[in-house]
């Protein structure tokens, strides 16, 4: 099981001259799947990046294991902490298990040879992600599914036991929406994985999370529990919007079913005094 | 259960380093071959064994002049700059992950031509000194075309446009010392506008191979960290690579052997334009490009010097030749990456 502890404290980081995280705390649960949701630029990314070395924080610590991240020598951090950024580039005409044994990068050195192990790692990361029959295929001949679960087997490939994901899914119907998630839920299963991600629907990451973390502009809002954290009044605070959490019964996890100002079966609803008092009528 | 795949992954690997290695060998046996036909067929044609004879420093009437003086050193100017210009244009091209990024393209090699000129004509220095001018300019061009394209993040596209008229800038300012210089020929002119190893002295090549030892060396040691970032920046430092120190290493590498072969032979036109994609040709996905790459610019400065001397019916410059060359394929390229935004 996973022994590596990954935190943020006090972390402040963002771009140029703005700041888009301010002082954000998270303890990351190891051998767990994280879920980061948030409105659109509210920092979910920033804080994934900032959290994976690719941004320097202003203020505060990234800690693994107790050490700043930003202090360790990246090839080291690279086997341990894993990153699937949102936009990878493929070079053209590469070929699957070409791209997939990359990952195995911060484990070789600088004139290393290949060894048995690196093939094996590399086999290992096409088998989890079912890619074994694409392996000679070029990249840009797979479609959008196949090309994600590549690219998830190339940070496979690198063997480490933190993985970050930005937005696996998007861009992908619906079906490889859930044949990533169940991918990665696999791994955490197998290989006890911590995982943390951002998604942006609110169901999935319900669905999918053991830990689901919501921020509000730059701030952690709540964290917990998938039913803990998705109630009405934290949705509306989070995205302003009214909505309804029933669960689901397929997983018995929550699911959010948004109020708009249409198409709603007036009376039908049920919804909380509060929210229709906060809420205009439609008028007809 | 695994181990069908593993075998089959790691044969699908040695062929990869198999067909790599391979064109390697073919490249250098053409180089070879080049060496060899320039070196013994000029306007007249000297046997195999006195070429052979002078290179062991024997004295051949005849041939110990027309060899040992006009065409050895010619030939090792034209392929140590064409190793230089090879070498240095498709570390640009991985590294900005577009091929029109290349030195020539974005006027790293016109302002290092430009130091040259005015280091020359205005300042009457020759030697050595003029490559240090040379890399020094090339540098801050490259500082000041990053420099002025950097908005949050330096764009691809941005730095191209942006390189493309600072090289036109330095062009005219080439043109412009060399026709208020008293006394130039055109051969001179030429030289520094397009690109050329006529007088070529063998003296001329140790600042070239010295460059080109420490700053080749520098960006080999650094090949496998170049080779992460073609997946992006992201990517590479997610895979442990010091994505801003590996940027300068091979910015100050490649900037080092293009300045200074530019300051020996001036900016042959588009070698390290073309030797990159010419080699991603051939080589395909099989592995790094930056040493079939030097290879194929080395044959390509060797081949259009020969072609410019003895095979048109005036003789030329290599660097019209090998302009000749380029420049279709520049337009090529441009109407493409529009389509497609296609890289390497």
């Amino acid at each position: 099981m996973t022994v590596h502890s990954l935190t943020a404290h006090q972390l402040s980081s963002g771009y140029g001259d703005t700041e888009i995280l301010h002082g954000l705390d998270l303890a990351v649960p190891p051998g767990k799947i994280t879920v980061i949701v948030g409105a659109n630029a509210c920092g979910k990314s920033t804080l994934l990046r900032t959290m994976s070395r690719l941004i320097a924080p202003r203020q505060g610590h990234v800690l693994l294991d107790g050490k700043s991240i930003h202090r360790t020598p990246p090839r080291e951090l690279a086997r341990v902490l894993g990153l699937l950024p949102q936009s990878p580039i493929a070079p053209e005409g590469i070929a699957v298990a070409d791209l997939v044994s990359r990952g195995r990068h911060p484990h070789q050195g600088m004139f290393s040879r290949w060894t048995r192990k690196d093939d094996e790692a590399v086999a290992a990361a096409l088998a989890a992600t079912k890619t074994e029959d694409l392996a000679e295929k070029p990249v840009d001949e797979l479609s959008g599914g196949q090309r994600q679960r590549v690219w998830i087997a190339m940070a496979l490939a690198q063997q480490t036991e933190i993985l970050l994901l930005d937005e696996p899914t998007t861009f992908l119907d619906i079906s490889h929406q859930i044949e990533v998630l169940d991918l990665l839920t696999d791994l955490n299963h197998a290989r006890g994985t911590t995982i943390v991600m951002v998604l942006h629907d609110l169901n999935l990451a319900a669905r999918y999370a053991d830990h689901l973390v919501a921020m509000v502009a730059g701030r952690l809002h709540v964290s917990g529990k998938p039913e803990d954290v998705l109630t009405q009044e934290n949705v509306r605070q989070i995205f302003a919007l009214e909505s309804r959490i029933v669960t689901d019964p397929t997983s018995g996890r929550p699911i959010m079913l948004p109020i708009g100002r249409h198409r709603m079966t007036n009376g039908r609803t049920v919804i909380s005094s509060e929210a229709s008092a906060s809420r205009q009528e439609p008028s007809r | 259960m695994l181990i069908p795949t593993i075998d089959s992954i790691a044969d699908n690997r040695r062929r990869r380093a198999r067909r790599r290695n391979l064109v390697i060998a073919f490249l250098l046996a053409l180089l070879a071959a080049t060496i060899a036909l320039t070196l013994s067929l000029g306007q007249s044609f000297t046997p195999p064994h006195d070429v052979i004879r002078v290179l062991l420093g024997q004295d051949v009437p005849g041939a110990s002049f027309t060899v040992g003086q006009l065409r050895l050193p010619r030939a090792v100017l034209a392929v140590l700059a064409g190793l230089s210009f090879g070498l240095g244009g498709v570390a640009f091209q991985i590294m900005l992950r577009n091929p029109l990024a290349s030195p020539d393209i974005i006027g790293i090699s016109s302002g290092a031509s430009a130091a040259a000129v005015f280091a020359i004509v205005v300042l009457s220095l020759n030697g050595p000194i003029v490559s240090v001018f040379a890399v020094i300019a090339g540098l801050g061009i490259a500082l000041l075309v990053y420099g002025l394209s950097f908005r949050n993040g330096v764009a691809g596209t941005r730095l191209i446009l942006v390189g493309i008229g600072v090289s036109a800038m330095l062009e005219s300012f080439i043109a412009y010392i060399l026709v208020r210089a008293p006394a130039w020929n055109l051969q001179e002119a030429m030289r520094w506008l397009t690109g050329s190893v006529n007088g070529a002295q063998l003296h001329q090549a140790l600042p070239l191979l010295l460059a080109l030892t420490v700053f080749g060396g520098l960006l080999l040691i650094r090949a496998r960290d170049l080779e992460a970032l073609r997946l992006g920046d992201d990517t590479a430092s997610a895979l442990g690579v010091r994505v801003a120190r590996t940027r300068i290493m091979v910015m100050i590498a490649a900037v080092g052997m293009i300045a200074s072969a530019t300051a020996v032979t001036g900016p042959i036109a588009f070698v390290a334009f073309l030797s990159g994609p010419i080699a991603a040709r051939i080589v395909g996905n099989n592995g790094s490009l930056l040493i079939p790459s030097a290879l194929i610019g080395a044959v390509l400065v060797l081949a259009g010097d020969y072609c410019g001397q003895f095979l048109l019916s005036h003789r030329y410059p290599v660097g019209v030749v090998t302009g000749a060359l380029g420049a279709p394929y520049l337009i090529f390229l441009i109407i493409r990456v529009n389509r497609t935004g296609g890289s390497l």
